[in-house]
C-alpha cells in the first residue's frame, strides 16, 4: 500500500516577466488502486502538476510538500524519484536519436529495479508488452521515440508502465492525439497494469472520454492552478454535459 | 571566427600575395604537383584558416622521410598489396594536391603502397599502422578497385605519428568499397591526409574516418562522382579531447548525371579546449543532372572552452536535380532529453552516456564493418565513462 500525499503546493514557472505563479496552493492524496482523474480547461495548471511531481527543472515549488510513503519526494533527484516507483507518462515523449527502444528499456529496468533483468524472461516480457499495446517488435530496434506517430509514442509510455512496474504513475494527457481504436489499446494496457500491481493512477485529462475506459474513483477539477471541485464518476458526466465555463467564470470573476 | 575588419576581407588582403586570385568556389581552388604553384600555408589561406600552424610546421615545411610505412597487413579474398614507384600508371589518377602539405608529401613519397582488389571474390585488407614513431613521414597509397569488386579496406591506426599522406582511391565500374579511416592515435600524434576518391559508373563508395585519438588529425577527403550514377557516403564520427584539434575538409564534386551522395560527419568534444573542423563543400557541376545529394555535421559539446567550426558549402550549377540539401547544428545537451532518461530512473551520468553515445551511433550505425563496430564501441565505452560537463 502506498499513498501519493500532496498538501498545499504552490509551483512557479521562470518568465521573461519574471516568475509566474501557475499552482496555488494543491491538496491531493491518492492511495495505491485508487484512479483519480484531474481535469481541467486548458492553462490550468494540471500538465504543471505532472511535472512538479516528476521533477521537471523547469518548475519551482515555492511552498507545500509532496510525499510519498514517508519519503520526501521534492527533496529527491529526478532519478530518484523514478526509482521510488513513480512514473509520469509524458504528453510529448521525447525523441532520443541512436538509443535502440530495447537499449532504452533494459537500461531503465536495470536502473529501477537495481540489478539487470534475468535476460530470458524480461526478452519474453518486452515481446508480450509490445504486443499488448499493438507495437510491432521492430520498434525495438528504432530509436527512442524517433519518427513515431503521436499513438505510437503513447503506446510506447504505457509499455514502460507495464514493464517498470511502477507504484504510481501520472498519466498526462495520455488520450491526447489519440484516435478511438489507439485509446482502447492504452485504456486497456493501463487498466492490465493497475490489476496486476494495484497502481495508484493520477490521470490527466481535459476529455472525459478516456474516463469511459479508465474508471476513475475520483474526480477533481482543476482551474487556475487549485482545485475547484471534488466529487466521484459522477462528477464527470456533468463536466461531459456542461463543460468548464461554470468554473472559469467563477475564476474570472 | 573572430570579426575581421572589412579592409582584411578584401582580396589583395585576404590572401596577402601579389597576384593569387581570391577562391571564391570550390571549383576555382587551385591544384598543383608544386607548391610554388599552390596558397602558401597561412591562417589566411582558405585551405588553412582553421588549423594549428605550428603543430604541423614539420609537415608543411623541412623534409620528411618517404620510405615505406611500417604496417601490418591482414588480407582475406581477392586482394593483395604491393610497393611501386610513383612513377608508377597506377599513381595519379584520382585527383591532384589542392595544398601544400599534400603536394609535399606527394614529392617526398619514394614510393606507394598499391591495395589492388579484384572481382573474382570479396575481400577486406586490414591495414594496422601503429609503429610509425615520432619522426616526419610522408606516404602515399592507392586502392585499385576493379570493376564489379567488392572489397573493404580498414586503416587501423595508433601509437605515435607525424605523417602526411595521400590517398588514391579509384572505384571502378560498379564496384562496391568501403574504405574506413580509424585513429586511435596518441595524444601527440599529428596525421595530415588527402584522400582522392574517384567513383566509376553504378559504383559505390562509402568512406569514413573515425577519429578517437591524437593530436591534430587532418583528414580531408574528396568523392569525384565522375560518371553516371555513381554514389559516395562518407562518414565521419569524431571524440575530441582536450588539446586535439580534429578537421575535416569533405568536398563532393558531382560530376557525372543521377549521382548521389551523403555526408554526415558527428562528433563529441570532451575534453576542454578541444577544437573540431568541418568544412563540407559540394559542388554540383553542369553535367550532373539528376544529382541526389545532402550532407550534414552535427556537433555536441560536452566541455567548456570547447569550439566547433561547422562551414557548410553548395555551389550548383545545374537545376535539373532531384535534392541537394545540407544541414549543420552544434549544441549542449538537449535538457529534455536528459529529464525523459532520467523519469525511468536512469542516473543523470548514465542518461548523458546514452545520449553521446545515441547521438555517435547515428553515424557508426552506417559503417558496414562489424569488426570496425565493435572497436568503436567499446573505445566509446571507456572514453564516454568520464563525460560529465
Amino acid at each position: 500500500m502506498s499513498t501519493l500525499t500532496i498538501t498545499d503546493l504552490h509551483v512557479t514557472v521562470e518568465t521573461e516577466q519574471g516568475p509566474r505563479e501557475i499552482l496555488r496552493g494543491v491538496d491531493l492524496v491518492i492511495n495505491s488502486g485508487e484512479t483519480h482523474a484531474v481535469m481541467g480547461p486548458n492553462g490550468s495548471g494540471k500538465s504543471t502538476l505532472a511535472y512538479t511531481i516528476a521533477g521537471h527543472p523547469k518548475y519551482t515549488v515555492t511552498k507545500g510538500s509532496i510525499d510519498f510513503d514517508g519519503q520526501d519526494v521534492l527533496a529527491m533527484s529526478v532519478d530518484e524519484r523514478a526509482r521510488s516507483g513513480l512514473f509520469l507518462a509524458m504528453q510529448y515523449p521525447v525523441e532520443i536519436p541512436g538509443v535502440a527502444v530495447s537499449n532504452f528499456l533494459r537500461t531503465a529496468k536495470t536502473a529501477i529495479d537495481g540489478k539487470a533483468p534475468p535476460i530470458r524472461t524480461w526478452v519474453k516480457d518486452v515481446k508480450q508488452s509490445m504486443s499488448d499495446l499493438r507495437m510491432d517488435p521492430s520498434f525495438g530496434e528504432r530509436s527512442v521515440n524517433e519518427g513515431f506517430s503521436g499513438g505510437e509514442k503513447k503506446r510506447h509510455e504505457i509499455v514502460q508502465l507495464d514493464l517498470f512496474k511502477p507504484k504510481m504513475a501520472v498519466l498526462d494527457e495520455t488520450d491526447s492525439g489519440l484516435d478511438v481504436d489507439a485509446l482502447r489499446v492504452v485504456s486497456e494496457g493501463v487498466n492490465r497494469v493497475k490489476e496486476e500491481t494495484g497502481l495508484g493512477v493520477l490521470l490527466i485529462t481535459h476529455y472525459t472520454r478516456i474516463l469511459r475506459y479508465i474508471k476513475p474513483d475520483f474526480v477533481h477539477v482543476f482551474v487556475n492552478g487549485r482545485i475547484a471541485e471534488e466529487g466521484g464518476p459522477a462528477l464527470a458526466d456533468r463536466l461531459e454535459a456542461e463543460g468548464y465555463d461554470r468554473f472559469t467564470e467563477t475564476a474570472d470573476a | 571566427m573572430t570579426q575581421k575588419s572589412s579592409a582584411e576581407h578584401s582580396p589583395a588582403a585576404f590572401y596577402n600575395a601579389d597576384a593569387l586570385p581570391p577562391v571564391q568556389t570550390r571549383r576555382e581552388r587551385l591544384s598543383a604537383y608544386s607548391i610554388d604553384e599552390l596558397n602558401p600555408v597561412s591562417s589566411r589561406s582558405a585551405e588553412w584558416r582553421f588549423s594549428p600552424l605550428d603543430r604541423i610546421e614539420k609537415l608543411t615545411s623541412g623534409d620528411r622521410d618517404g620510405s615505406e610505412i611500417p604496417a601490418v597487413y591482414d588480407i582475406t579474398g581477392a586482394a593483395s598489396v604491393n610497393h611501386v614507384p610513383m612513377s608508377d600508371p597506377l599513381v595519379g589518377r584520382c585527383g591532384c594536391p589542392e595544398e601544400v602539405a599534400s603536394a609535399l608529401a606527394w614529392h617526398d613519397a619514394k614510393n606507394a603502397l598499391i591495395v589492388t582488389a579484384s572481382a573474382q571474390d570479396a575481400s577486406e585488407v586490414w591495414i594496422t599502422r601503429e609503429s610509425l614513431g615520432g619522426s616526419a613521414r610522408a606516404g602515399h597509397t592507392v586502392i585499385d578497385v576493379a570493376p564489379f569488386a567488392k572489397t573493404t579496406i580498414v586503416f587501423d591506426n595508433r601509437g605515435d605519428a607525424l605523417l602526411s599522406e595521400n590517398v588514391e582511391i579509384y572505384v571502378g565500374e560498379s564496384a562496391q568499397v568501403v574504405v574506413v579511416n580509424l585513429q586511435q592515435w596518441n595524444p601527440s600524434a599529428v596525421h595530415l591526409a588527402s584522400h582522392f576518391c574517384r567513383i566509376s559508373a553504378n559504383a559505390s563508395l562509402t568512406h569514413a574516418v573515425i577519429t578517437l585519438g591524437g593530436g591534430v588529425v587532418r583528414i580531408n577527403p574528396t568523392a569525384h562522382l565522375a560518371e553516371n550514377a555513381g554514389s559516395a557516403t562518407l562518414l565521419g564520427l569524431y571524440t575530441a579531447d582536450a588539446g586535439s584539434h580534429i578537421e575535416s575538409q569533405v568536398f563532393v564534386n558531382h560530376d557525372a548525371p543521377n549521382t548521389v551522395s551523403r555526408v554526415s560527419y558527428k562528433g563529441a568534444l570532451r575534453g576542454a579546449g578541444a577544437r573540431t573542423v568541418w568544412i563540407g563543400d559540394v559542388l554540383i557541376g553542369r553535367e550532373a543532372t539528376g544529382t541526389d545529394s545532402y550532407e550534414q555535421n552535427r556537433n555536441l559539446i560536452l566541455a567548456e572552452g570547447a569550439r566547433a567550426d561547422s562551414v557548410p558549402n553548395l555551389e550548383i550549377e545545374t537545376g535539373d536535380i532531384v535534392g541537394a540539401g545540407h544541414a549543420s547544428a552544434t549544441g549542449r545537451f538537449d535538457d529534455e532529453q536528459l529529464f525523459y532518461l532520467r523519469s525511468r530512473g536512469i542516473t543523470e551520468h548514465e542518461a548523458r552516456q546514452l545520449v553521446v553515445r545515441g547521438f555517435l551511433n547515428e553515424v557508426l550505425a552506417l559503417v558496414p564493418v562489424p569488426r570496425v563496430q565493435a572497436i568503436v564501441h567499446d573505445a566509446l565505452d571507456e572514453a564516454l565513462e568520464e563525460v560529465t560537463a
